[in-house]
This record gives C-alpha cells, sequence and structure tokens, in this order.
C-alpha cells in the first residue's frame, strides 16, 4: 500500500504502463486520480482506495489476457496458423524499440506492428528531408516535408493506422543519452543507422539487465545488409521427431564477437562480415553512410591495415565491395524489405521462444544472392 | 546496385503485376520504392478481414472494396507522382490477350493458384515477355525467372495434383481426422444442404451399398411437417449410429482395423440437453447470416477449444436448426464456404463425431476451419522478404541480364548456412508440351468416349486451355467465344455428344487433332490411340494422357493401404473424392502444395546429394548436379595469407 508521496509516484509511472499495456483507459483514469490525490498529500487513504480497486481490475485483465480476443483471432488468423496462439499471446505482450528510422528499420517495424506486438517505441529525432521521404512509405508524400515533425512522429502516426491494437509511441532523444533503466522497459531493442560505439554502448546497456533484451543491429548500405543479434543466455523449445526439446545459447555481446581474432574464425566467412568492420566513418568521426567516392582510397587503405593486422588476403575484401559499400550509401528497398523481413521473423522467434533463432549475424547481397548466417562466437 | 544503369532500366519499365494480396501489397510497395514509374496491377479479389494481418495496404475500413484499386491509392499517399492502373478483373479475361501482355517489359506474378499461374505463365510465353513467378507458405517462399528460350517456363516441371482420398476410406474406413472433415464437408453437409440431384457417396457402405441405397433413400428428406427436432435426431441417429452398425456387420473390413462405435442421439445428448437447445426460435430473425452461430447461441466462445461429445452434439443440433429455421432459402443451393461460420460449425461438429466413433483425437473449431477451408498459414515477413527478391530478379530481367538471374528459396532452418539459397535456373524442358512444341499422345476409346469427355477432361482440366478450339486437319470440331454464329454454337453443342469415331471429321486411331486456345496462343498436338479398355480404379477418366507432365497425386502412406485393403472384402467405390485443390478456395496470395513440394523436393536434392543416402530420380539429376555447384561455389571461401597455398591444395 502507498505510504508516501514518492510511492504514490512510483504507482502514477505503474499504472501509466499498465494503460499501455492494456490499452485500458481504465489505467489512465486512475493514473490521472492518483496524480491528483499526489498533489495533496491528504488524499493518501483515497489513493489507497483506488489501488486497491485498479489491483483487482488488473487482475481480471490478467485472466482475460489469457485468451485471445474475438477480434485478434479474426486478425491473426493465417498466422496463428504459422506459430500458434501460444505465441501470439505471448507476441501481443512483448515490447519493442526502434531507432533509426530509415528504410530497413521501417520495413522490420510494419512487419512487427502487423504480427501484433504489445507496443512499439520509435526513436528517430531526425527531421524529414527528401532523401528520408524518398525511402519511407510510411510517410505521405508532403511537399512541405511532414510540416516539421520528426521521422519517429510521422512514422508513428502511420504505424498506428496499420493496426489499432498496438500501441505505437515515440521516446524522443538521443540514443546515446538513454540509461540502462530506459531499456528495461523493453523485451527487444533493435538499433539501425548508428555509430560502432552506439551500437556497443547500447548492447552493453541491454546486458547488464537482470531480465532478457534482445538486442538487434540491422544496417543496409546499397545492395548489402548485416543484421547483428544478441539474445544473450537464451534457452528455447525446439520440437525434434514429437519431442519438444529445450535448448540454450550463449551469445557474445557485440564487442566481443567482433573482436575475435579473424584468424580464429571458421574458414568459409562471408566476405562482407569483413567489408562491414571497417570504421571508416568512426575514424574519420562522420555520420554512419557518410561517405563518397572520394572517400574511397582512403577506405582501401584502412581494409590494407586491417588486413595486415589479421594476417587476411586482401583479395578477400575486394575493391568492388567496397566500392557498393562506400560509394552508394543509400538503402536499396528491395534489399531492405529482405532484412527487414528476415530481421521481423528473429524477432517473433524470439519472443515466442519458437524456433531456432539465429547465431548472430546474417548478410544479405544482392549481388550474388545468398542470405547467409554465420557464428561469429 | 542503385546505379544509372539501374535506375535508367527501372525506369523506362512497364510492368505488369498480377495479384495485389499478401505478396502483391509488399512488391507494389517495394516496386514503387525501388523507382518504378509505370505499374499496372490486376486482381479479381475484394479485401477481407483476414487479409490485413499481413496485405498491409489494406484497412478494416476497405473490406468489400477492390483489392487493386485500394493497393494503386495506398501507394499513391507515399508516391504521388507514379503511375499505376489497376484492374479489378480476372487475368483469364480476355481482355488481357497477348497484345496486352506484349505492352510489358516484365510481369511479376504473386498469384494463389495453379489455373492462374498456368495461364500467365502461356501468355508470357506467347507474347515473349518475361515472368518472375512467386510464392510463399509460411515461413517458406520462392521465387522464380522464366524467360522464353532461356530458362524453364512455369510448367516444364510436373506440379503435383491435388490430394486425393479414396472413397471407401471417407465412407467407411477413416483414419485420420482429414478423412472425418471430408467426409462431413463433401458429403454430409453437400448432402443435407447442397443440391439434392447431386451423386453422393454418403451411404455407400462396405458390402450392401445397392440395398442400402434403395431404402435410405428417403433417410435425408424431410418429411412433411416434420419438427427440425426430429428430423435432426433422424439424420444424427442414421449417419452415426445406423450407418456405423451396418458397416460393423461385415468383419472382413474390421479385421485389422479398430471397430468404430455407433453413437446415437441418446449417447451424445440427454433429453433435458436437447429441450435446452430447442430455442431457437427465440433468435430474432436476421438479415445477416453471417452473424448466426451456434456457438454463440449455446455459450461456447473460444474457437480453439475443443468440445467433448456432447457439446459437439449440443453445436450439431443447434447449427442444423439456423439452418432450417434462419437460412431455409438457401438450402439447397449451399456448397461449404470457409467464411461461412455455421457452415464452419456444422462441419466441425459432424466431423468431431464421426472421429469420436472412429477413435480419432476431435479437434477445435479453429483447426477443424483450417482443414476444411484448406487454410494457407501466411506471414507478413517471408512475403516482404519474396517481394524483395522479385525486385531484384526483375531489375536483372529488365538490364538483359538473364545470365545472373537465379530461382531463390527462402527457408525456415538453415541449409548451409543460408536461409535464401539462390539457384541457377533450370534451362527449358524440351519435352514441355507448353514452351516445346512435343505432341502429346491420347489413350481413348474412339467408339466409346464423346468429345464432351475429352473437352472436360483433358482440354480444360488437364491442359488448363480457357477458350479451346479442336480441330482435326482442316475441320473444325469445337470452339469456345462469345462471338460465334448461332448455328455454329448448334453444331459445336452436338458435335459434344457425339463420340468421337462418328464426328464430322471422325477420330480414330492414329489420327492427330490439334487443340488451340486463342487467347493463350497456344497450340497442342494430340496423336490420338485407340484403346479399348480401362481400368474403372486406375484411370477414372476412362482416357490417358500421355506425355503431359503431372506427379502422381500425394497420397498418404496409410491411406493407400486402406485402399488396398479394403478392396479385398470390402466394396469400393470407382472414384474417389477429391479434395478441392487448396489454391482454388484460398483467398490469399500463396504458392501452396506446389510451393512446398518444390521447396521441399529442393531441399531434399541437396540433402541427399550431400549425405549419398539417397539417388536423385533421373529427372532431377540435372537439377541436383546443378544446385551442388551451386551450394559448393566457394566464392566466399576465406583464405588466410599463411595457409593459403596448403588450402588450395588439400582442396
Amino acid at each position: 500500500s502507498p505510504k508516501s508521496s514518492q510511492d504514490l509516484k512510483v504507482l502514477v509511472s505503474e499504472f501509466r504502463l499498465q494503460s499501455q499495456i492494456f490499452r485500458h483507459r481504465y489505467f489512465l483514469l486512475v493514473s490521472t486520480k492518483l496524480e491528483a490525490c499526489f498533489a495533496s498529500e491528504h488524499h493518501l487513504s483515497l489513493a489507497l482506495h483506488y489501488y486497491i480497486c485498479s489491483v483487482y481490475f488488473l487482475l481480471i485483465l490478467k485472466m482475460n489476457g489469457e485468451e485471445l480476443t474475438e477480434q485478434e483471432t479474426a486478425l491473426y488468423d493465417r498466422q496463428i496458423r504459422v506459430w500458434g496462439v501460444d505465441a501470439q499471446r505471448r507476441l501481443s505482450k512483448s515490447h519493442i524499440f526502434v531507432s533509426g528510422l530509415k528504410g530497413t528499420a521501417v520495413e522490420f517495424c510494419k512487419n512487427i506492428v502487423l504480427a501484433g506486438v504489445g507496443s512499439l517505441a520509435l526513436n528517430d529525432d531526425n527531421p524529414v528531408t527528401g532523401e528520408a521521404l524518398a525511402a519511407n512509405f510510411l510517410i505521405p508524400f508532403d511537399e512541405n516535408m511532414g510540416g516539421g515533425g520528426s521521422l519517429a512522429e510521422l512514422c508513428c502516426d502511420s504505424l498506428k493506422d496499420f493496426n489499432p491494437m498496438v500501441h505505437v509511441s515515440v521516446e524522443k532523444g538521443d540514443l546515446s543519452n538513454f540509461g540502462v533503466d530506459f531499456f528495461e522497459k523493453f523485451d527487444v531493442v533493435v538499433i539501425s543507422c548508428c555509430s560502432l560505439a552506439a551500437k556497443k554502448s547500447v548492447n552493453e546497456k541491454c546486458r547488464k539487465l537482470s531480465k532478457r533484451v534482445a538486442f538487434y543491429t540491422v544496417d543496409c548500405r546499397d545492395s548489402c545488409g548485416e543484421i547483428f543479434v544478441d539474445l544473450h543466455n537464451y534457452s528455447y523449445a525446439k520440437k525434434k521427431a514429437d519431442e519438444t526439446v529445450q535448448c540454450q545459447l550463449q551469445y557474445p555481446s557485440f564487442e566481443e564477437a567482433i573482436a575475435i581474432p579473424w584468424r580464429s574464425l571458421p574458414r568459409r566467412v562471408a566476405k562482407l562480415y569483413f567489408a562491414m568492420r571497417e570504421r571508416f566513418e568512426d575514424v574519420e568521426r562522420r555520420r554512419p553512410g557518410e561517405t563518397s567516392i572520394a572517400d574511397l582510397p582512403s577506405v582501401m587503405k584502412l581494409r590494407n591495415e586491417l588486413c595486415l593486422a589479421h594476417s587476411l588476403n586482401e583479395s578477400q575484401i575486394p575493391d568492388s565491395l567496397l566500392e557498393r559499400l562506400v560509394v552508394s550509401t543509400k538503402e536499396f528497398p528491395p534489399v531492405s524489405a529482405v532484412l527487414g523481413g528476415i530481421l521481423g521473423q528473429e524477432v517473433i522467434k524470439a519472443i515466442s521462444g519458437k524456433g531456432d533463432p539465429l547465431k548472430n549475424f546474417f548478410f544479405f547481397d544482392a549481388v550474388d544472392g545468398k542470405g547467409v548466417i554465420e557464428d561469429i562466437s | 546496385m542503385a546505379s544509372g544503369q539501374h535506375l535508367s532500366a527501372i525506369k523506362g519499365a512497364k510492368v505488369l503485376m498480377v495479384g495485389a494480396g499478401g505478396i502483391g501489397c509488399e512488391l507494389l510497395k517495394t516496386l514503387a520504392l525501388s523507382g518504378f514509374h509505370d505499374i499496372h496491377i490486376i486482381d479479381m479479389d475484394t479485401i477481407e478481414v483476414s487479409n490485413l494481418n499481413r496485405q498491409f495496404l489494406f484497412r478494416q475500413s476497405h473490406v468489400g472494396q477492390s483489392k487493386a484499386k485500394v493497393a494503386r491509392e495506398a501507394v499513391l499517399r507515399f508516391r504521388p507522382q507514379i503511375s499505376i492502373t489497376p484492374y479489378h478483373a480476372n487475368v483469364k479475361d480476355s481482355d488481357f490477350n497477348v497484345d496486352f501482355f506484349k505492352q510489358f517489359s516484365v510481369v511479376l506474378n504473386g498469384l494463389d493458384n495453379l489455373d492462374a499461374r498456368r495461364h500467365v505463365n502461356r501468355l508470357c510465353l506467347a507474347a515473349d515477355v518475361p515472368l518472375v513467378e512467386s510464392g510463399t507458405t509460411g515461413f517458406l517462399g520462392q521465387v522464380t525467372v522464366h524467360i522464353k528460350g532461356r530458362t524453364e517456363c512455369y510448367e516444364c516441371q510436373p506440379k503435383p495434383a491435388p490430394k486425393t482420398y479414396p472413397v471407401c476410406t471417407i465412407t467407411s474406413t477413416p483414419s485420420k481426422f482429414v478423412h472425418c472433415i471430408v467426409w462431413a464437408k463433401d458429403l454430409l453437409f453437400a448432402k443435407l444442404f447442397g443440391d439434392k440431384n447431386q451423386d453422393n457417396d454418403l451411404n455407400v457402405r462396405s458390402n450392401d451399398s445397392a440395398s442400402s441405397s434403395d431404402h435410405s433413400e428417403d433417410v435425408f428428406e424431410r418429411k412433411k411437417d416434420e419438427d427440425i427436432e426430429q428430423y435432426g435426431k433422424r439424420i444424427y441417429d442414421h449417419v452415426f449410429g445406423h450407418n456405423i452398425e451396418s458397416a460393423l456387420s461385415n468383419e472382413e473390413t474390421w479385421k485389422n482395423r479398430n471397430k468404430p462405435r455407433p453413437i446415437y442421439v441418446r449417447d451424445g445428448l440427454s433429453d433435458d440437453l436437447l429441450q435446452q437447445n430447442g430455442n431457437v426460435d427465440k433468435i430474432p430473425a436476421t438479415d445477416n447470416s453471417s452473424a448466426l452461430s451456434a456457438m454463440a447461441y449455446l455459450g461456447l466462445k473460444n474457437p480453439q477449444d475443443i468440445w467433448s461429445l456432447k457439446e459437439n452434439s449440443r453445436i450439431f443440433f443447434a447449427a442444423l436448426k439456423l439452418f432450417f429455421s434462419k437460412r431455409q432459402k438457401e438450402i439447397g443451393n449451399l456448397s461449404f464456404d470457409k467464411d461461412d461460420h455455421l457452415a464452419v460449425e456444422f462441419v466441425t461438429a459432424a466431423a468431431n463425431i464421426r472421429a469420436a466413433s472412429f477413435g480419432i483425437p476431435l479437434h477445435s473449431l479453429f483447426e477443424a476451419k483450417g482443414i476444411a477451408g484448406n487454410i494457407v498459414h501466411a506471414v507478413a515477413t517471408t512475403n516482404a522478404i519474396i517481394a524483395g527478391l522479385i525486385v531484384i530478379e526483375a531489375i536483372k530481367v529488365l538490364q538483359n541480364d538473364s545470365k545472373s538471374c537465379r530461382m531463390t528459396y527462402c527457408l525456415e532452418h538453415p541449409s548451409r548456412k543460408m536461409l535464401l539459397m539462390p539457384v541457377e535456373p533450370f534451362e527449358p524442358n524440351k519435352a514441355c508440351y507448353v514452351c516445346s512444341e512435343t505432341p502429346l499422345v491420347l489413350e481413348v476409346n474412339t467408339h466409346r468416349a464423346k468429345l464432351r469427355d475429352v473437352v472436360e477432361k483433358i482440354v480444360t482440366s488437364k491442359l488448363g486451355m480457357n477458350l479451346p478450339l479442336i480441330t482435326h486437319g482442316s475441320g473444325l470440331l469445337y470452339e469456345v467465344g462469345d462471338d460465334l454464329e448461332e448455328d455454329m454454337v448448334a453444331n459445336y453443342a452436338a458435335n459434344l455428344e457425339k463420340v468421337l469415331s462418328e464426328l464430322p471429321y471422325a477420330i480414330t486411331g492414329g489420327t492427330m487433332i490439334q487443340i488451340e486456345d486463342l487467347q493463350q496462343e497456344l497450340v497442342c498436338n494430340i496423336n490420338i490411340k485407340h484403346r479399348e479398355e480401362f481400368d474403372e480404379e486406375k484411370e477414372p477418366d476412362g482416357m490417358v494422357l500421355h506425355g503431359w507432365t503431372q506427379a502422381p497425386a500425394v497420397k498418404n502412406k496409410d491411406t493407400t493401404t486402406n485402399t488396398t485393403s479394403s478392396n479385398n472384402g470390402a466394396s469400393t467405390s470407382s472414384t474417389s473424392t477429391l479434395v478441392p485443390n487448396a489454391m482454388e478456395e484460398d483467398d490469399e496470395l500463396t504458392i501452396l502444395e506446389t510451393g512446398i513440394e518444390t521447396i521441399a523436393a529442393g531441399k531434399k536434392r541437396k540433402l541427399s546429394d550431400v549425405s549419398n543416402s539417397e539417388t536423385p530420380v533421373p529427372a532431377d539429376e540435372k537439377r541436383a548436379k546443378k544446385l551442388a555447384e551451386q551450394v559448393e561455389d566457394e566464392s566466399d571461401v576465406i583464405v588466410m595469407l599463411d595457409d593459403a597455398n596448403d588450402e588450395k591444395i588439400s582442396r
């Protein structure tokens, strides 16, 4: 029971969250009432009253929540036939965070909202530019470039429309400023188009939490793409000849994975893995993807240094591949669709605990058409 | 990839999309984002609620509207400057002829049925327009490229036939739940609510089919002034009790099987419950027949629950009553529709009662609906991936870079580390009657078979022709079209009823007839071979077409054993019950069985290649080899500096 204003504060935020999870007005109502009590500390007993009522209400809702509504069953009919009611129930209770809303992340958002997750929080304060508009099917064409709204705000409006049963919201702020506690609210964190440092730091923050937060990065450059997955300690059920076996996987962090000397990697690792490891933008303190053909000689120099340090034949990172990655940094929409689809499937697997998850890198190159999984651990 | 060359190829392209469903929505979006300017899209379907989980261009408010038109509007919202031309029509309409197809640089398929796929394949061949074909089911998908003369056409490889079950398995010896569903849907439901005049094997039993059909003729007829409840009880006792009882009398049948248990109304329900069940009249009359629900009426909520025998029986009676009291007008014309809730309830209940009788595990309404409606598993992610791959292939085709074209499998579990597996396309099959000119051979009794039989059993169903024209030498025997003279129509109608050898231009052994589809611009030559007798069981058509590739129906092992074993003692019906091809009934854009088969085959070929435990079938050898080469492609092998030479030598 709440004893001080501090307790009330916690309660208010608790109910705010519940109202998001259960998408029920009752919790919003309670949180407003509690806030009123909070304004005058005399009303603690009244607050207690609201609190008790709410706990009952919550219990009832939770019990009902074990069954999908008729509306959900009708809407999700075809996919429930793929992954089952149980997985659908887990999906509807999951909370996803996505930062960096270019074409590929947007594809992912679409897939996960259609699948029917509980909530999706979007983070990208960048204003809408012509280029962003061109790559983004979520933002209606607008001469005024979205009237000054941020990418996240405009995407949020469209995504809400895709599936009214998913709570879509905007998280303003710079990705690097979010603390460990911030990520605790989520089950899945997906970041795209950010620096190497940001990837490492967000990954570490997720790993510090006692609950498992699935961490993913996704990047698309021209016709190439990379997905990284960190599920920390992950156990899942797997069906093997009518038997369900419990499986266990240990994932390295992003930092650990890319620190593995190339010499100790298995023999056939996708060239793209190595090509994506040059950190030209980081070295030059540029924004991710801010490169042009003029940078090609410097990037090649960097490649040569890397190859020397790792005793790798330079021909394994071909000039043509580097050129594609450096010169055209725009996302190629068909590749974004492929990456967004694969990532969507992986996140659904991780939430439902069904099926072998990807460990821990995925590469796609439209030129050879292969979509390859690499285990770098 | 998005180089200047690409962009000019994309900008100059005029693209035809066939299908605006699961793959279509994703495809239209990706085409628009990739810079395509001129897109035409054909889809005859309207939007349904169960589409909304993946066909993201559609909203609840669009339900009932044309998919092609709504998809266009949705894409124009973020890409107003491009041209999208929608056609709310069937791609098989005569407007979409070879000339129509010729205007396009490439055709992209996102279809849901074999029939339309074959039709589009032929038009693309005739118009010489490259085709990118696709399909998905669950997490599996595939994209293939078909360029006339360079790669195989869509019909070069045999497509698996729809699943069929021997009639006796359905009528007498079900061993799986699906057999009970087929019985409830195709026999019982059809008998009670469908066309009364249609042949129906509902009463064919193992021993005395002749005598039983005599006296049971009137069982399904509702007597004048007969109470619905009485009628229901009578039907129930007859089909679940009496019929099982008399089947049991044939001991031969049950020698190696578990005997079924007859179930009568008194076993399934007590009188009180039937009384409680009786208040259908209190349900207010409604115009909206889709709102009628026996479940709602009985207070059963969760479609995932498995009902008890008692609950199934109550649903059976309630659904029957609702049909007879609220949907009286439709009785006699109904056919099973997976979107007809009451029909699904009735079929679920009837199938479950039968299952209980045969000791087969019962299933929920949700599961039963999936089986009865052949509902395809579909998720947004696979469609998005496949649409991306279609665009990648389409761009290669547009750049005339057919050498780089690949067929790509999207797998659920990685195979040699790959989730997306590209394979080199195969060369045209020289024996393919669609893209090569190989004549076919038809064995037929020319003194007994009518032209109608040839048209129905061969021309329409096997050759998939839409507007056929049959000639023998210079003589015209048969033709379909809108602009025919009246006397010609009468002439053709008369021809249809004649046996082959008595036609104006007699067809006998040794003659060659030509069958042409003017719309598909497909010509087939058929050599006729006279044969007296046909095996009713194995050759139910009474004629056999050779040189036409169709894989044997995929039969379940125990179904097959059932057929053979029941041949010993039990009488069998010569026809087999056809489970309607899932693809035709479904509303979504999926490949279904064909797709699964092909993918499974692809995987098997590869696996057998790896383990060497299984020899690939001859026809597939080349494929397997190619696939292996593809998989063995070592371009990605990393060579370390110091042991580079050793590596190379050891390989």
